[in-house]
């Protein structure tokens, strides 16, 4: 009797097709970017496999094809889905392994760097005192900075001045350095006569520019500490009715030289439609003042819709009103941040209680980068050009006074050969029109 | 990026999509790794090689294999003549190439004409010159009243030095090169035509080559003493046994055991590229490409470019000091 053997019990030769299942997971990755049709997609659920030689998962996936096929013996149809696959795939493969360069790892490369290097940023704090100006410091990056400061009563802040203080602090989360610098202005706006108590902090701006400057203008560049301040937070005391005119002062001094992101300080004496009447005032005599304050990028057309609304919805809800807090208190079962009352608590991280979560997502989280950058970009290059402009319309005037800063001939002509050129340009056109009179009168007398 | 996941849930706000546990001591600092990386996506990246041998060596190929695209002069240039001509030139092409959605701006810079004359005395100094000029053009942008937010970067990365496989040593040509353009660009030394060596030529050839460079003190990338710490060490020591590296170019495909493979065929054999027990291309690639890339940049942009920059202001500081009456010491020592 003849025993009926059909291919499907005696296992085929695996193919080279082993190799092929690492391959098989990256492709399918790697096709969705380059937008090729996969011919399965079955099989992305057995990505956890491992090593599994790829025919043994082709020929659960065939099997699993033919089942409707009844009464048929699945060997045709397995082995013809079978080499359907492998050739299609293979295609695949070799399309891929020809393209493939390698690349694609440069953004890998200067992240790594980057880790060992460690960041820095310098955040600027300004407004008057009483604000909660160092409690929300102390909430966002979950450090204790004001250990131990002694609080000055009235009568010693009648003659205070405006000073700078300067806190360092390196934070370090997940493999990723941080050397965080808090730059404080106690005193500002206490005194009685508050004219000009900007003028320190701008003082403090500049220097730090000027310092950078130098540094990078000098010989030695390996090491050069950046203390520039990449952000000012500047508080509005919710008590009022919109901006005073020392808060309008102050920002339009600064806006030129650091990025101001104005905040409404102690939120929680305020009602949500108090607070929403009080930003949109805000914003209005923002606008009217002309006053420039930090804008959000726009992001790019393509992003994904849930992205692009909540970027709508940061962007709507500036002013941020802020409430800070360290002391962590019971709330509906669970220990949260927050402040006691005994009408209720306030939650610092709750984001329909204040808009803190807002300030840190958007501080620390998403655009801290983007502020490193505009700080470099724009404000230092505004003052490196002020600066040297200046420096070198000394040096015309005063041959003799020595450059501060190594100083190398300028591609660009200054001012005044440029007037000379242009002269010396009238003039050969000039004396080419009457050369061309001339030709003209020669011409008709030989005529 | 480092894992973790309260970025990429629930879009911008993480702490939405989390719910309402808190936790306590994080602060997210490490998402701005993430925010670097989408901006360099954004930006691109530029990558200037030089490749610098006798004509012959296949210089030409060996990029178009790296980059598996036709990204060499001859490719791009109709008229490809096969004339030496008269006098070194310097020919750089440039391509915009992107992969998986990282885009890169490859120059390519050729050097026909070198080591090709009767008399090759001074044949490294229209190479010298150039790679000086990038270095000066950026230094002019740098210096700028108005400069542009990102200076474009011309200045050389790397230089592929082929040696030609002789089996023997280096000739006197490639160490006079190689000495006076290392303290200036990062060499990458390779042996051309590889496959005209065996295995036990190929490592005395090597290990001879490596003896003269320590012998000349030439320093080759990667650059023992630019190296930053023991992990950096240690991974240099691996590659710097390697180098140089002998390679074998193609850009033409064969059928080997069923694969597709880029090789050379012959009568008793097929080469592979990419089969690293048959040439090294494999792992110059890596190093190149994969692996040490952001690095050779960096070493280009702060240590070459710098000793170039620290040399032209201390040029120039000496004409301005002259011409103010001032002795020098004066100006440079409070730089310093």
């Amino acid at each position: 009797m003849l025993i009926h053997v059909s291919v499907h019990r005696s296992p085929p030769p695996p193919p080279p097709a082993t190799l092929y299942y690492e391959h098989w997971v990256n492709l399918r990755a790697r096709s969705q970017s380059l937008h090729l049709p996969l011919f399965t997609t079955s099989i992305k659920h057995e990505r956890n496999h491992g090593n599994v030689p790829l025919t043994q998962l082709l020929r659960h996936k065939g099997a699993a094809l033919t089942q409707q096929a009844e009464g048929r013996p699945l060997s045709s149809c397995y082995r013809f889905t079978r080499s359907l696959l492998l050739t299609s795939f293979l295609c695949l493969i070799v399309f891929q392994e020809k393209e493939y360069v390698g690349f694609a790892t440069l953004p890998n490369q200067v992240h790594r760097k980057s880790v060992k290097k460690g960041f820095d940023f310098t955040l600027m704090v300004a407004g008057e005192s009483g604000l909660g100006k160092s409690t929300l410091v102390n909430s966002l990056f979950l450090t204790d900075l004001h250990k131990d400061r002694k609080l000055l009563n009235a009568e010693e802040r009648i003659s205070q001045t405006v000073e700078i203080t300067k806190h360092t602090v390196d934070i370090e989360e997940k493999g990723v350095k941080l050397k965080l610098t808090i730059v404080d202005t106690p005193g500002f706006g206490d005194a009685v006569n508050n004219t000009e108590c900007w003028r320190p902090v701008t003082d403090y701006i500049n220097l730090q520019f000027e310092q950078y400057f130098r540094d990078e203008s000098g010989l030695n560049r390996k090491n050069i500490q950046d203390n520039r301040v990449h952000c000012c937070l500047y508080f509005i005391p919710p008590f009022g009715h919109g901006l005073r005119p020392v808060d309008i002062e102050f920002m339009k001094a600064l806006q030129d030289k650091v990025n101001v992101v104005p905040l409404i300080a102690k939120a929680d004496c305020l009602t949500p439609t108090e607070i929403k009447k009080l930003k949109e005032r805000l914003r209005e005599e923002i606008d009217k003042y002309g006053i420039k304050i930090y804008q959000f990028p726009d992001c790019d057309s393509d992003e994904d819709e849930e992205f692009k609304q909540q970027d709508k919805e940061l962007k709507e809800s500036t002013p941020f009103a802020v409430i800070g807090s360290n002391t962590v208190v019971e709330a509906r079962g669970q220990r949260v941040r927050g402040r006691l009352y005994p009408w209720g608590i306030v939650e610092v991280e709750n984001p329909s209680h204040c808009d803190f979560v807002k300030l840190r997502t958007m501080l620390i989280r998403t655009h801290m980068h983007d502020l490193k950058d505009i700080t470099s970009d724009g404000h230092y290059e505004n003052y490196r050009a002020q600066c040297i402009q200046t420096m070198t319309s000394k040096m015309n005037a005063d041959k003799r006074v020595e450059s501060p800063i190594p100083i190398l001939p300028l591609s660009t002509p200054d001012v005044e050969t440029e007037k000379l050129i242009k002269m010396k340009d009238e003039e050969l056109r000039r004396m080419q029109q009457m050369l061309q009179k001339m030709q003209q009168q020669m011409h008709e007398q030989d005529l | 990026m480092i894992g973790h996941t309260s970025v990429a849930v629930g879009g911008l706000y993480g702490e939405k999509a989390s719910g309402p546990t808190v936790d306590f001591s994080y602060v997210g600092i490490d998402a701005i790794l993430e925010q670097m990386r989408r901006k360099a996506m954004k930006q691109g990246f530029e990558l200037n090689i030089m490749v610098v041998g006798q004509s012959g060596l296949g210089k030409s190929t060996l990029m178009n294999t790296l980059f598996k695209s036709k990204v060499s002069r001859k490719s791009v240039l109709a008229t490809s003549q096969e004339k030496i001509p008269k006098t070194i030139e310097i020919k750089s092409i440039s391509h915009d190439i992107e992969e998986k959605g990282v885009r890169m701006k490859l120059t390519v810079i050729d050097t026909p004409g070198f080591g090709d004359q009767i008399n090759n005395e001074n044949c490294w100094q229209p190479i010298m010159k150039f790679i000086n000029d990038q270095y000066e053009a950026y230094l002019q942008e740098e210096i700028n009243i108005n400069r542009k937010k990102r200076i474009p970067d011309s200045r050389v990365h790397c230089c592929i030095y082929f040696i030609p496989p002789t089996g023997h040593c280096l000739r006197p040509l490639d160490v006079e090169f190689m000495r006076r353009l290392s303290k200036v660009v990062n060499i990458v030394p390779v042996i051309a035509k590889a496959d005209t060596l065996t295995l036990e030529e190929r490592d005395f050839f090597k290990k001879k080559i490596r003896e003269e460079l320590r012998a000349n003190g030439i320093d080759v990338y990667p650059q023992k003493e630019f190296d930053e710490d023991a992990e950096d060490r240690m991974i240099n020591e691996k590659i710097r046994e390697m180098i140089p590296f002998a390679v074998v170019g193609s850009d033409q495909e064969y059928q080997v055991n069923g694969r597709r493979l880029l090789g050379r065929k012959t009568k008793w054999g097929t080469i592979e590229v990419e089969n690293i027990a048959h040439c090294e291309f494999a792992y110059l690639r890596d190093l190149l490409i994969r692996t040490h890339m952001q690095n050779i940049k960096d070493i280009t942009s702060s240590i070459h470019y710098e000793m170039y920059r620290v040399r032209r202001l201390n040029e120039n500081n000496t004409v301005v000091a002259h011409a103010n009456g001032i002795p020098e010491h004066h100006l440079a020592a409070h730089e310093m």
